[in-house]
């Protein structure tokens, strides 16, 4: 298994849902393990009912459908798949309504889903996904990308609620890959993805929605921030260590 | 990839040999530089079946050498050799133009067990070579002043038994720059290939380039640059020591203004293309207003505001 994550780790992000498909059937008896901890790009489905899409993961899916966060209705149907309770419920629709504002408000576009369900800690789970294309075809508003996409999945584990004050463990994971393409550049791609954990203490006098949305809206600022300078970053030092600039380099030609 | 169509939720089957040995063989030929010797310890790990990975292993790492260009040193270390399919005279035998040699090569272990001297046959002729050759230490002066750990080597291919004007030959100028620092979670390669066409007829030289650069960070995440670009250009046909600085300095020219437009696409990168996919802040500037939840009716009305559709 240890193998397995090495390989992830290592074969070119773009490559990886079918390394992950190639190491499911080369490991049948831990296909558990590897859908639970191989970051995967998201998949998405239309709910027929008001035609809006919602994304699928492993926290909405029961047998080979999915349940959908607007009519929480289960494509295709299913007779007993498992709902949240109707109170459960009720924060879950409001929070596919607020994250989907905050969604318009960082992405300009995109789609959300949001996913609620009891553990049996007597504490809940919540699941807020996003899938933004980025690309000029679709809600890249300013048209530099050939192909761009951002998938986020944050997991949050809220602990029962003790003197005024509840446990989060958020676990989020960031893929990403982006693409330009043109005549004097050629294709320039980067992609990747990295995974993070928050937890937090707090109190919840504002809700568990707000305490959820502040650590989402902050670890997704440092993961942004992260890929962008650390992980990008090292990838253009490695570029300019193999050829470092012309300026440094016509410093040492003699006049030809 | 052959296993597109296999079942994997209800009753896991047992792959046929032949399908095992393709998907260590994706693996192995999908590493990113300098990495091929830890995916195979993963692969290994992973197919739990020592003649399978032979197999695999076999096919694999001589697709995975050439295409990456990856450089011997000879036994008797005098000098290196390129395993490119430019250089290449039968699978396990590649041939060092600037020693004349030809290296015998174990592809699995990534070494050179023996070296020979070149046959004529496998030399290009005198007159090529004198092209070859001025290419050659025209080519590797540059190498050696744009690339800290670059190597280079200069092929004839097409023509090369051309034993005067009359006829047109071909050179082919390869460039390779790699770092591996695993210890530092990060490796990359510079790879360069151009096709250089001596004309007769015409009396000039075609270039067509290829630069290929990749780079990988994977401490505790996977981030690769995957970057390309081609390119063309042409000078005249001169005597062998006019061409080479003719062909170098054209080399140079475009191989540092693609450095520079790499660099420019990082430069975009935090404003602009990142900007496509997420915003650093929304357009107001302040960081969503969480505590508002309370009273969202307004969402609606935000939602109608902002002109959200779906």
């Amino acid at each position: 298994m240890e193998a397995a994550m090495g390989l992830m780790r290592r074969i070119p992000p773009k490559h990886s849902e079918t390394a992950l498909s190639a190491l499911l059937s080369l490991l049948p008896h831990h296909s558990s393990d590897l859908l639970s901890q191989v970051d995967q790009p998201l998949q998405v489905l239309c709910d027929v009912d008001c035609g809006k899409e919602f994304i699928l993961c492993e926290y909405n899916r029961d047998a080979d459908s999915y349940r959908s966060p607007w009519s929480n209705k289960y494509h295709p149907p299913l007779e007993d798949g498992p709902h949240p309770s109707p109170e459960l419920r009720k924060l879950e629709i409001e929070a596919n309504e607020v994250f989907a504002v905050y969604r318009e408000q960082y992405y300009e576009g995109g789609i959300s889903s949001v996913y609620l369900w009891e553990d049996e800690n007597e504490g809940f789970v919540a699941c807020f996904l996003i899938k933004k294309d980025g690309s000029k075809t679709a809600h890249g508003k300013r048209g530099y990308l050939q192909e761009g996409a951002w998938d986020a999945i944050h997991v949050i584990e809220v602990g029962p609620e003790e003197e005024g004050k509840a446990h989060y463990c958020l676990t989020s994971t960031v893929m990403l890959s982006l693409t330009t393409n043109d005549e004097s550049s050629g294709t320039f791609n980067l992609s990747g993805s990295i995974r993070r954990q928050m937890n937090m203490d707090l109190s919840v006098a504002e809700g568990h929605l707000c305490n959820m949305g502040k650590m989402i809206e902050e670890m997704e600022g440092k993961l942004r921030n992260s890929l962008d300078q650390v992980y990008f970053g090292k990838t253009k030092e490695m570029v300019c260590t193999l050829r470092p600039p012309a300026e440094l380099v016509q410093m040492r030609l003699p006049d030809s | 990839m052959s296993d597109d169509d296999e079942e994997t939720s209800t009753q896991p089957e047992e792959l046929s040999h032949k399908q095992k040995l393709e998907i260590a063989k994706w693996f192995l030929i999908n590493s990113p530089p300098g990495e091929i010797q830890y995916v195979a310890k993963d692969v290994k790990a992973v197919l739990k079946d020592e003649n399978v990975y032979e197999a695999a292993a076999a096919e694999a790492f001589p697709l995975y050498n050439k295409s990456h260009m990856i450089c011997l040193q000879l036994p008797d270390r005098s000098g290196d050799v390129m395993v490119t399919s430019f250089s290449e005279i039968t699978e396990d035998e590649y041939l060092d133009p600037r020693t004349a040699q030809v290296a015998v090569v174990n592809h699995v272990k990534q070494s050179c067990t023996e070296v020979r001297p070149a046959s004529d046959e496998e030399l290009p002729s005198a007159y090529v070579e004198e092209y070859r050759c001025a290419v050659d230490a025209e080519i590797s002066k540059y190498v050696g002043e744009a690339y800290p750990k670059g190597v280079c080597s200069v092929y004839s291919s097409k023509g090369k038994h051309v034993e005067e004007p009359g006829s047109n030959f071909e050179l082919v100028v390869v460039i390779l720059a790699s770092r591996h620092s695993p210890q530092n979670f990060c490796n990359g390669s510079w790879r360069s290939i151009w096709n250089v066409v001596f004309e007769d007829e015409l009396q000039i030289v075609e270039l067509r380039g290829r630069m290929e650069v990749g780079a990988h960070y994977f401490e505790e995440g996977n981030v690769q640059l995957d970057a390309k670009h081609e390119c063309k250009d042409s000078t005249a046909f001169q005597s062998p020591d006019d061409c080479a600085a003719s062909v170098m300095n054209i080399i140079r020219h475009h191989e540092t203004e693609y450095l520079n437009s790499l660099q420019k696409s990082y430069l975009n990168l935090p404003d602009t293309t990142f900007k496509d996919l997420r915003r650093k802040l929304p357009v107001t500037r302040t960081l969503f207003p969480w505590h508002n939840t309370m009273q969202f009716s307004l969402t609606r009305d935000i939602s109608k505001e902002l002109g959200i559709g779906k």
